[in-house]
């Protein structure tokens, strides 16, 4: 699989390291109330959806930026490629 | 009709004009005491001890494809009990009993063959780590042997032992593991169970569940409406996706992993051999390929095939280990989609709907279980309660701490 890397170019998937679905990047409060729950879901809980995924992967023989890949599991075919980071800070995160 | 050699011969005089299909194709009845979703091997495990050892007969296996088109054709057949933790290692030597009886049990030759399992050490933290496991083996009645590099040297003087980097040490072997026909695995159980008046339906895929006050009754499929109280979902890779329609997220990723034949060769790999230091593993099927493989791809996927990188790191396992290869051509490789759980140990339990019931996560390495999980699922299934022997397999351990990580890993490394 070729990554198209937003500030290198396509580069090859060999490079990465996945980590998987990208609502990792939505960390839970651990002062909450129900924050048990909360890591229990987000640690361990998967969509795991057949089709469009959203997911991370780091550049690590690369530039050590992570990426937000979105690629179908079907056909892996990806269809967008964005920075972690312009994700992260979009959703409200401060990095 | 039962196989004999009395049959064969008999069959021989007629021109085999004798012979009826295996199993009964049925078409699905409105209603089922028991569904089982999940035409592979342990849906049709399940329903064969859900007649044979509880009695429970008016069920129905709905396949959405053909019976052994998913895992249990694609895999690399390796039986095999050589666990560590008392959660597991109690379950697969059960399972290692009953394939040991299997093909007498079925009346239908699996071609269990229990030509060893020889797991390679190359350090001495590994060798030590190995000892651990042999003597829990043996603690929990299976067999075990620890071996030195001499004696890794009478069974595979081929390997490559002076490694400069991953010099072969000596190895843990389990005599009694070792391989089985997946095929056969999976005819033999719908022989079996549709003797006992299982319905197999294919080409059933469900669509849905209903639900009525929270509670299972049924299911939707592309053959229409079915109903029945008691629903079980073994589905393999597509665990998530079936457990989706009920609005069940659970603790599992779906994977591809692929296998790898070459052409026939002369016998030469007396057992099945695992390189303890990179991600290779071979046996000889007794058609003469080599069939081996390694880790999974390591990405989401529900495709079916791999990716060349992963081709590669394999070969380069294998030449590694058994320099004697190199000349061997791959003939066919492949791709399954493995239901990776969390902490790469499986799932038989109860789900928060009442009367759907789960069978997941086996990872990578399901094939072994394929009767235990059967029995222990069917024990669920027909009683609802878990089996004793899958008592720490529950959906809901993540939450409560009861991980077993045999091999501090699940779908990813980095989740322990
Ligand atoms: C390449 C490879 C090598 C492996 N090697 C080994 C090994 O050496 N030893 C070992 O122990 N294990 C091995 N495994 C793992 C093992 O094959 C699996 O864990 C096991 O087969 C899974 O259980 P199953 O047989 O029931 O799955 P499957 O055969 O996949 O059965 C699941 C069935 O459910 C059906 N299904 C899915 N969705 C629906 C639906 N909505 N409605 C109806 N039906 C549906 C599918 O079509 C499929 O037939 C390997 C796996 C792979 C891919």
């Amino acid at each position: 699989m070729i990554i198209e890397h937003p500030l290198l170019g396509p580069r090859d998937a060999q490079e990465f390291v996945y980590l998987g679905d990208a609502s990792l990047i939505d960390r839970p409060d651990g002062m909450a109330e129900d924050s048990v729950e909360c890591f229990h879901d987000y640690l361990y809980l998967r969509s795991n959806p057949a089709g469009l995924h959203r997911e991370l992967w780091f550049h690590e023989g690369g530039d050590r930026s992570w990426l937000v890949v979105t690629r179908d599991t079907v056909t892996h075919e990806i269809v967008k490629v964005e920075l972690a980071a312009d994700v992260a800070r979009q959703r409200g995160r401060c990095r | 009709m039962a196989y004999s050699a009395f049959r064969i011969a008999l069959e021989a005089i007629r021109g085999h004009a004798g012979w009826s299909p295996v199993w009964r194709d049925a078409t699905p009845r409105a209603e089922y005491d028991v569904i089982v979703i999940g035409g592979g091997g342990h849906g049709l495990a399940t329903a064969y001890y859900l007649a044979k050892a509880f009695g429970v007969a008016r069920v129905a296996v709905l396949e959405k494809g053909w019976l052994g088109g998913g895992n249990v054709g694609r895999n690399t057949t390796i039986i095999r009990s050589n666990y560590l933790l008392d959660a597991n290692e109690p379950f697969y030597e059960f399972s290692l009993k009953l394939w040991e009886g299997l093909s007498r049990e079925l009346n239908y030759n699996a071609m269990v063959s229990q030509r060893g399992v020889l797991n390679l050490y190359h350090s001495d933290a590994q060798r030590d780590a190995f000892v651990r496991r042999g003597n829990a083996m043996l603690l929990h009645g299976a067999d075990a042997e620890l071996l030195d590099t001499e004696g890794v040297r009478e069974l595979a003087p081929f390997l490559n032992f002076e490694n400069a980097r991953f010099p072969v040490k000596g190895g843990l072997l389990q005599r009694r593991g070792g391989t089985a026909r997946h095929d056969a695995v999976a005819w033999g159980y719908a022989r079996g169970a549709s003797r006992l008046g299982i319905d197999i339906v294919q080409n059933c895929e469900v669509t849905g569940f209903r639900l009525k006050e929270g509670r299972c009754v049924g299911v939707e499929t592309t053959r229409g409406p079915i109903a029945a109280r008691t629903v079980g979902c073994a589905v393999a890779g597509s665990s998530s996706r079936l457990m989706g329609l009920a609005g069940l997220r659970l603790p599992l990723e779906s994977h591809v992993l692929q296998a790898f034949v070459t052409e026939g060769l002369k016998p030469c790999v007396p057992g099945v051999i695992t390189f303890g230091a990179g991600h290779f593993y071979v046996s000889q099927s007794d058609k003469g390929g080599l069939v081996f493989g390694g880790d999974i791809d390591g990405y989401n996927s529900y495709a079916q095939r791999g990716n060349l990188p992963v081709v590669e790191d394999v070969c380069e396992g294998g030449m590694a280990l058994m320099p004697m290869i190199g000349r061997a051509k791959v003939l066919r490789m492949w791709g399954g989609n493995v239901d990776m759980s969390m902490d790469g140990s499986p799932i038989i339990d109860r789900t928060p709907v009442d009367g759907l019931f789960l069978n997941g996560g086996w990872c990578y390495g399901g094939f072994k279980a394929t009767p235990a999980s059967g029995w222990c699922f069917a024990h669920l299934l027909a009683t609802g309660e878990p089996h004793p022997l899958a008592a720490r397999y529950r959906l809901g351990r993540f939450l409560t701490g009861d991980l077993i990580d045999e091999k501090g890993m699940g779908a990813q490394p980095n989740l322990h």
